[in-house]
């Protein structure tokens, strides 16, 4: 059969093919037109992160060169005042890292728990039953914990220290269900690392005595410290950005305190606040936002990096 | 056979029992066990601190969606009667002489021309009248648990605080909350709005990030040489990945309200809806969600093609098919199960999402049904922010209300993702 097909020419065997089949490389154009339509949908990413750094850029720019703000008075200010031109963005940084703190607070001990649960006790069943409800508590839209903020979590927190001490908006039950926010984030981080540590090294403990805890934090979370830091890093980059639960509970009007049951607006919530009114483009007001944003986003993509740099260059690799 | 040789480098034997009395494996093992099971609580407390905020959060917000309320008129219905006959027993024509007497001419030509008399149920009329004439309004709400705790207590306090009230159980999340536009009485306010204003931004993602995100991840799997570039557009998609999204608001703010407003508020087609004129549509809404999923679909849909086994390309080729009929025919039919799973997850992401939205300028209050990408646009995120953000008692109930249909909404999403990707992995595989 084979000695056959040889045996004829190839061109006579298209010609006498009685399916009229062509064999012959064509040129196909669609070919190019489709790669040069993949190619451009790979390369709108790129123009997405040019597009935010100019634009944002750009407004910020304007916001800069206007007489009322300056770039020192802006990054050492304890006042932001838009009315009075007063621009001075210690009193969002602080409420937005008073935030994030509490939410880490929260986060990082009970993400580490439940990782080190899931991948070093539960059981397949048990593991196939916490999982789906971390994912769900992922899934769930920010606005609605922000209603659970200050429905819940605000009215719990007066209950327990008093209606004087708590304020009705505050930082610490924003703080506290944003931690609830990221716990699954780290917790599915953390496991993800923890389960890429090779089973040999924590046979090789208990085959010397250690006990199943003794194991899970000296042997098996030290090894897997590189994927774990980076779980940290993006859980706060990720608390950072957070604007919902903020905008909703943490208060409206900038406030400098270090009083976590006091109201303060972080910068995710102030940019809420603001363009949620009517906002006209040529007001100073509108520029500021965009030099808030541009911050944002300079610290949420340092941290981002770092995270990426901790888990390539720190991984420890076995085999 | 001495220790020695079990224990090479070691030649002083007081060393090594200093080292076992040093680890103290005897003495210490019942205190290390106890460790252990105290730290195994601890662990297990932990997942059931997570599980318990999870029912909280859904306990409260059913809690809030359901109880009492009590409900002051202006005129009460029951005294409300045409020539000595109550109103339940009234036909609509009846309603609309009842109507003449309390209304002004001029509302009564609003109500007509928003659905004429003739053409309304009964029962719409009814509403109509008691809306209109007795002006019902929520002075106090009482939650679920509440409600059905002190019921008793509860019909007291309001009959000596507020006598001309009545006491009413209310479903927040009634067939007439999903079904009736925005308004800005709380009682009568619904989420139809909303919901269709959800769903048209919903659909401009798919329609822009579903095939874009498709594209550029079989470009980078599939055409891409592992150059400069690839590297640059992959360690950019993976920043962009975790900007946060109020970043991608002040984007679409920028870029398509402002630098783009001809195109999108649809000027440029003569399209443009006389009630906005401006680029705050549910296009930009659309497109600047587009953007901030685009990332997370890329990502997926790699990870969906990165799995298709080689060995299914190499038959390809071998068979004298060109690249794209390989990625068209092979490829892609056995990543989609993963592609699609990947892309309705970020879709409702994107369908949760507020910050953004709220940044690009949604309408705060719109009583009408968006009827092209060019109209002002509410979704329900934005519905729950601007409820919740209010003073009033009343507004909870309704937030909590609209939550309940925006996570019944993305779990309908959320299992038509499971389901769609157990059919097609079963059919193609």
């Amino acid at each position: 059969m084979a000695n056959e097909a040889k045996l004829t020419s190839p061109t006579r065997a298209i010609n006498e093919s009685p399916l009229d089949l062509n064999l012959r490389k064509r040129h196909r154009i669609i070919e190019q037109v489709i790669q040069a339509f993949l190619f451009a949908s790979g390369v709108i990413s790129i123009f997405t992160t040019i597009g935010i750094v100019v634009y944002l850029g750009r407004e910020a720019l304007l916001f800069f060169a206007s007489p009322e703000a300056d770039l020192l008075e802006f990054l050492t200010g304890t006042k932001w005042q838009p009315h009075l031109g007063i621009f001075g963005i210690l009193p969002l940084l602080n409420a937005t890292l008073m935030t994030t703190t509490i939410a880490m607070l929260v986060a990082l001990p009970l993400g580490l728990c439940v990782a080190i649960f899931l991948s070093e006790y539960a059981s397949d069943r048990i593991r196939g039953l916490v999982k789906p409800i971390l994912e769900i508590i992922a899934g769930i839209p920010t606005v609605v914990l922000g209603f659970f903020a200050i429905y819940t979590m605000t009215p719990f927190l007066r209950g327990l220290l008093g209606k004087d001490v708590v304020q009705i908006y505050n930082t610490a039950s924003a703080g506290i269900v944003m931690g609830i926010l990221i716990l699954p984030l780290i917790s599915s981080m953390v496991e993800d690392a923890l389960s890429a540590v090779p089973r040999s090294l924590r046979e090789g403990a208990f085959a010397v005595g250690a006990t199943r805890f003794e194991v899970a934090t000296q042997i098996v979370v030290p090894a897997a410290l590189s994927g774990i830091s980076a779980a940290i890093i993006l859980g706060i980059s990720r608390a950072i950005g957070e604007a919902m639960i903020v905008a909703i509970a943490a208060g409206a009007g900038p406030n400098l305190t270090w009083n976590p049951f006091q109201p303060a607006e972080t910068m995710t919530g102030h940019i809420v606040r603001i363009s949620s009114g009517d906002l006209s483009y040529a007001s100073i007001d509108y520029n500021s936002l965009f030099a808030i944003a541009l911050m944002l986003f300079f610290i949420t993509l340092f941290l981002n990096l770092l995270s990426q740099r901790i888990i390539t260059r720190f991984r420890e690799v076995y085999e | 056979m001495t220790i020695h040789e079990n224990y090479p480098g070691t030649e002083d034997r007081s060393r090594f029992t200093e080292d076992i009395r040093r680890f103290e494996f005897q003495t210490n093992l019942p205190l290390r066990h106890r460790i252990g099971i105290i730290w195994r609580l601890v662990l297990l407390v932990s997942v059931i601190a997570g599980i318990i905020a999870l029912s909280v959060l859904l306990i409260s917000i059913i809690n809030d969606s359901f109880g009492y309320a009590a409900i002051e008129y202006k005129v009460h219905p029951s005294s409300l009667s045409l020539n000595g006959r109550p109103l339940n027993e009234l036909s609509c024509s009846e309603i609309v002489l009842l109507l003449e007497d309390h209304l002004t001419a001029n509302r009564l030509r609003q109500l007509e021309s928003e659905n004429p008399f003739s053409t309304r149920s009964l029962e719409d009329c009814h509403e109509t009248a008691i809306f209109e004439i007795s002006k019902p309004k929520a002075v106090v709400t009482w939650s679920l648990f509440y409600s059905l705790k002190y019921s008793r207590e509860l019909k007291i306090y309001v009959a000596q605080k507020y006598p001309d009230a009545d006491l009413v159980f209310q479903n927040w999340l009634n067939s007439d909350f999903i079904r009736s536009p925005q308004s800005s009485d709380p009682l009568r306010t619904g989420i139809l709005t909303a919901i269709m204003g959800s769903i048209y931004v919903i659909g401009i993602v798919i329609v822009v990030a579903f095939p874009v995100g498709i594209a550029a991840a079989i470009y980078l799997e599939e055409y891409s040489s592992r150059s400069f570039l690839h590297k640059i557009i992959q360690t950019n998609i993976n920043n962009l990945a975790g900007v946060p999204s109020i970043i991608y608001g002040m984007l679409g703010l920028a870029l398509f309200v402002r630098a783009l407003e001809p195109l999108t508020s649809g000027a440029i087609f003569g399209l443009s809806d006389s009630t906005t004129a401006n680029g705050r549509t549910i296009l930009s809404a659309g497109l600047t969600l587009a953007l901030l999923v685009l990332p997370v679909i890329i990502i997926n849909a790699q990870e969906a093609i990165r799995a298709v086994p080689n060995s299914l390309r190499q038959a390809s080729y071998g068979m004298g098919a060109t690249k794209w009929q390989t990625v068209w025919h092979h490829v892609l039919p056995n990543a989609i199960p993963g592609i699609l799973t990947g892309t309705i997850l970020s879709v409702s992401r994107a369908f949760g999402e507020t910050a953004p939205l709220v940044v690009v300028g949604a309408s705060t209050y719109i009583t009408f049904n968006p009827e092209s990408i060019f109209s002002k646009f509410t979704t329900i995120p934005i519905q729950i922010y601007q409820w919740t953000a209010r003073p009033q008692d009343v507004y909870k109930n309704i937030a909590a209300a609209a939550i309940i249909v925006l996570l019944v909404l993305l779990l309908t999403l959320n299992a038509t993702a499971i389901i769609l990707r157990n059919r097609l992995s079963r059919r193609l595989i």
